[in-house]
């Protein structure tokens, strides 16, 4: 592999992805006074995290009531039970302060008529503990607080002159003899050359894979690198299965309308206009959790209730919210309405149907960022070197469904904690672990196979078969007989990339090659997910088993840990959820029957 | 007497053209810059024929298309496909916008033109070099600077003071204003360009942001700031409607306070 020549190049920590977690995680190292660089395949400002709308969630109880012990209760609800108690008290217990950074660092929140940071209710936010009312815990800039949000901690980063290296892509984590992760060889995309950044210590924070199914809310740019990265280096990924489809994407285009259109008194009907939710979730109706809404929606249209030429898709309505409360409150999704259903929703409801949105599976962390496999008998063993934040961790605070405005919360708290953990464990400037010879040799070869690559198959069209195969067999709900099926047909998909054609033979911004690259990702991520789901045999959370309605705690309170081979074979083993706290500050919650 | 002409690599080609399918049934020409460093050839124009029953409503679903099916060799920057990253500013039917908010039917004449932004270094295709365009960006120093400790919770900010951010903290770094300026074009390697301009203001408008005066000093400069002429080229241009020229105004206008 001598034809390749590789550029070495030094740090104490190297972060992969520059969305909220890796833009957190950046300037924390570099501030604790670690000598880190930031590798991302976009911009910083164009990582999805921009694209985030509603929210990010605290207990300020800047609007009413509220405590972080309620907002730890219904996150772990929200996680039907498989949330870490211990993680989720840490978040819960760090938002209030991680929100106050973020304003003190400059973001423009929406204010309340003191001044204060605004907040909206959102869904599975509730006070005293799911027996008060709806909790008003979601602190926004409009609806654009992802875009607020990314390009403040980018500034950040710039204040703190944080090193960047901006559209390279992440080829492989390189790894010693002992089974430390030492780096990451990365493509520089204008040049087309190859680096290797060594770190102590290498983050990954670069987000879900959305894109491997057809219709998501997430970018183009969604494609699980972290995960494509960790699983073919062997690692096993924990509760892939969980995937969430977020209740109101546009009908046909995808894009997301925020949950914080419901937060603001906007209603889902049916055909017949009804407020369907008030069935489904007597109590907190159209803000019941984002899995609860998308089955209702989902039984909906299956009944017959659905509207339009197909009776596919169903009606949000915020035309009684009044042009002021649109215009201050919910400017961005009135722009995002009009260009993709053209609607004016001020008159008109927008068509809306259940989409893919957010991966609660990812890396197993623990609560330090510090990415865990099961060794043995021991389920927490820290793999040295690899630290995983951010979506395409799983630490695991969302469990098997995440609340909305808790992601927001995810990546600030764990890129912050992750920082810190860092500035404890690695010494700046400590000598590096020892490289084999060879230790490049499989990413070059992989590389060599990609874009060499001549078969009969061009990327766009496996990725298209892998997108459909998601789509229909791990959808929201799913049986047996899918998911089975959906098993073959992803192994199918997943042994044609051998037959993959790469057109672009050229250096500069090959971005068929990146493509591909991503498409590699996405298979393992997709395989990932598909066989996770097969093998669960209850319902929970965003898994929704139809042969399995009922959660079964007995036999299923555990994290799935499952690896891809080569060959896409998936093997399985299995992690506590962790039923502890930290501190005595709250209480363990035990299991009990959910309802909204 | 002098005479000028173009560099000879920079005259644009005709290029290739790919034919729809037979049996398309409503046909769309888009006509694409294309230039590869790699290959040494000049640039030139490929010509793709779509059929729009089987292509999604945006230009950026037709350049998709065209990548996907016909010629994955075509290369764009594109990610979040509803108009907030930014990433895919190009200059479609011979306005600076983005491709995936961009309607194909508002696009005018029966071929759409499209190109990169203008005035820019090409890196390949559709892909302009922002390099230069993001380190303008870092040396206004945008972030929130303050001499005052923080309080422990919130600074507090009235509605009033907020709303004044209303126009300004939504722009998402595009650069489809400052590539439509022709002040920009000759002088963009020293002013700063109404993108930038825009958001030296976000922060002097922000009642929590205590370096205005140094933030002016910054900008007291013939070409940094003064190089706008009100072409207005920017506010015309913007896809999220936002007004540079308005904030840059706003700028000038405390110039001249602070003297009298």
């Amino acid at each position: 592999m001598s034809a390749y020549k590789i550029q070495t190049h030094e740090f104490d920590m190297v972060v992969v992805g520059a969305g909220g977690a890796g833009l957190r995680a950046t300037f924390g190292l570099a501030s604790k006074g670690l000598k880190t660089v930031c590798i991302t395949k976009v911009f910083p400002t164009r990582s999805h995290t921009v694209a985030a709308q509603g929210g990010i969630s605290a207990a300020l109880g800047n609007m009413g009531e509220d405590d972080w012990r309620y907002h730890y209760f219904d996150t772990i609800k929200g996680s039907d039970w498989l949330g870490d108690q211990d993680a989720i008290e840490y978040m819960c217990k760090e938002a209030p302060a991680a929100i106050i950074e973020l304003e003190h660092y400059g973001v423009p929140f929406s204010r309340t008529d003191e001044g204060k940071i605004y907040q909206r209710p959102f869904g599975g936010m509730t006070t005293r503990y799911g027996e008060g009312p709806p909790a008003e815990r979601t602190c926004a800039a409009a609806d654009r607080t992802g875009h607020a949000m990314l390009h403040t901690l980018y500034q950040q980063a710039l204040a703190h002159d944080a090193q960047f290296m901006i559209e390279y892509f992440a080829l492989d984590l390189i790894w010693d003899q002992q089974g430390a992760c030492c780096g990451v060889l990365a493509l520089d995309m204008a040049e087309g050359t190859l680096h290797l950044f060594r770190g102590q210590g290498t983050v990954l924070a670069t987000g879900g894979y959305g894109r491997a199914y057809f219709s998501a809310t997430s970018a183009h740019t969604c494609t699980g690198d972290g995960g494509g990265l960790a699983l073919r280096s062997g690692l096993a990924m924990q509760d892939m299965e969980f995937v969430q489809f977020h209740p109101t994407g546009i009908y046909g285009a995808g894009c997301l309308i925020t949950e914080g259109v419901r937060g603001e008194g906007g209603i889902l009907r049916n055909s017949s206009g009804e407020r369907f939710m008030e069935r489904y979730a007597p109590h907190y109706k159209d803000l019941a959790s984002r899995d609860v809404v998308s089955r209702s929606m989902t039984i909906e249209i299956r009944e017959g209730r659905g509207v339009g030429e197909h009776k596919d898709h169903l009606l949000l309505d915020l035309t009684h919210l009044g042009p002021e409360v649109i215009h201050e409150k919910l400017p961005g999704i009135a722009e995002s309405a009009r260009i993709f259903a053209n609607v004016d929703v001020s008159r008109q409801p927008i068509p809306v149907l259940p989409t893919v949105h957010y991966n609660m599976g990812g890396i197993p962390t623990n609560y330090h960022g510090e990415v865990v496999q099961r060794v043995g008998d021991d389920p927490d063993h820290v793999v040295p070197g690899l630290y995983a934040i951010g979506e395409a961790a799983c630490v695991s605070v969302h469990g098997a469904n995440r609340l909305g405005s808790n992601s927001l919360l995810d990546l600030v708290v764990f890129g912050r904690s992750v920082a810190n953990r860092c500035a404890q464990t690695i010494k700046p400037g400590a000598a590096h672990r020892k490289l084999a010879d060879d230790a490049c040799d499989k990413a070059l070869a992989n590389l060599d196979r990609l874009r060499n690559a001549n078969g009969g198959t061009p990327t766009a069209a496996i990725r298209l078969n892998m997108q459909r195969t998601m789509q229909s067999d791990a959808a929201v709900f799913r049986t047996s007989k899918t998911l089975s099926e959906g098993c073959q047909k992803m192994a199918e998909v997943f042994a044609s990339f051998e037959d993959v054609k790469v057109s672009d033979r050229s250096l500069v911004w090959n971005s068929d090659l990146i493509e591909t690259y991503e498409l590699q990702n996405l298979l393992y991520n997709a395989v990932a997910t598909i066989t996770s789901a097969e093998q669960r045999k209850e319902s929970r959370g965003a898994h929704a088993h139809e042969d399995f309605p009922e959660r079964d705690d007995a036999n299923w309170q555990k994290h799935t840990l499952v690896k891809v081979d080569e060959k896409g074979k998936a093997s399985f083993e299995f992690r506590p959820v962790h039923m502890f706290t930290l501190t005595d500050d709250v209480g363990v919650v035990p299991p009990k029957k959910r309802v909204y | 007497m002098a005479e000028f002409a173009l560099p000879k690599n920079s005259k644009i080609q005709p290029g290739k053209r790919f034919p729809a399918k037979p049996g398309a049934k409503k046909v769309r020409e888009f006509r694409v810059y294309r230039w590869n460093p790699d290959d040494g050839a000049n640039p030139r124009i490929d010509t793709y024929e779509i059929d729009m029953a089987s292509c999604g409503p945006m230009v950026l679903d037709a350049l998709i298309k065209i990548k996907n099916e016909i010629d994955p060799t075509l290369t764009f920057r594109r990610s979040c496909r509803e108009g907030i990253c930014g990433s895919c500013a190009m200059n479609i039917d011979g306005t600076n916008t983005l491709a995936c908010t961009k309607a194909i039917d508002d696009c005018s004449g029966s071929g759409v033109p499209i190109y990169p932004l203008p005035h820019m270094a090409v890196v390949k295709d559709l892909v302009p070099d922002l390099t230069h365009f993001y380190a303008q960006y870092a040396s206004i120093k945008p972030w929130l600077r303050t001499q005052s400790a923080p309080p422990a919770k919130e600074r507090l900010q009235s509605k009033q003071d907020r709303a004044r951010l209303d126009g300004l903290y939504e722009c998402i770094l595009c650069a489809c204003c400052s590539t439509s300026c022709p002040s920009y074009w000759w002088n963009g390697d020293r002013y700063l360009g109404p993108a930038i301009l825009l958001q030296a203001y976000r922060w002097i408008a922000d009642s929590r942001d205590e370096d205005t005066g140094e933030r002016l000093d910054q900008l007291e400069d013939p070409f940094r700031l003064y190089r706008c002429h009100t072409i207005m080229n920017c506010a015309r241009t913007c896809p999220k409607g936002l007004n540079p020229a308005k904030a840059i105004a706003e700028i000038k206008k405390l110039m001249v306070e602070r003297r009298t």
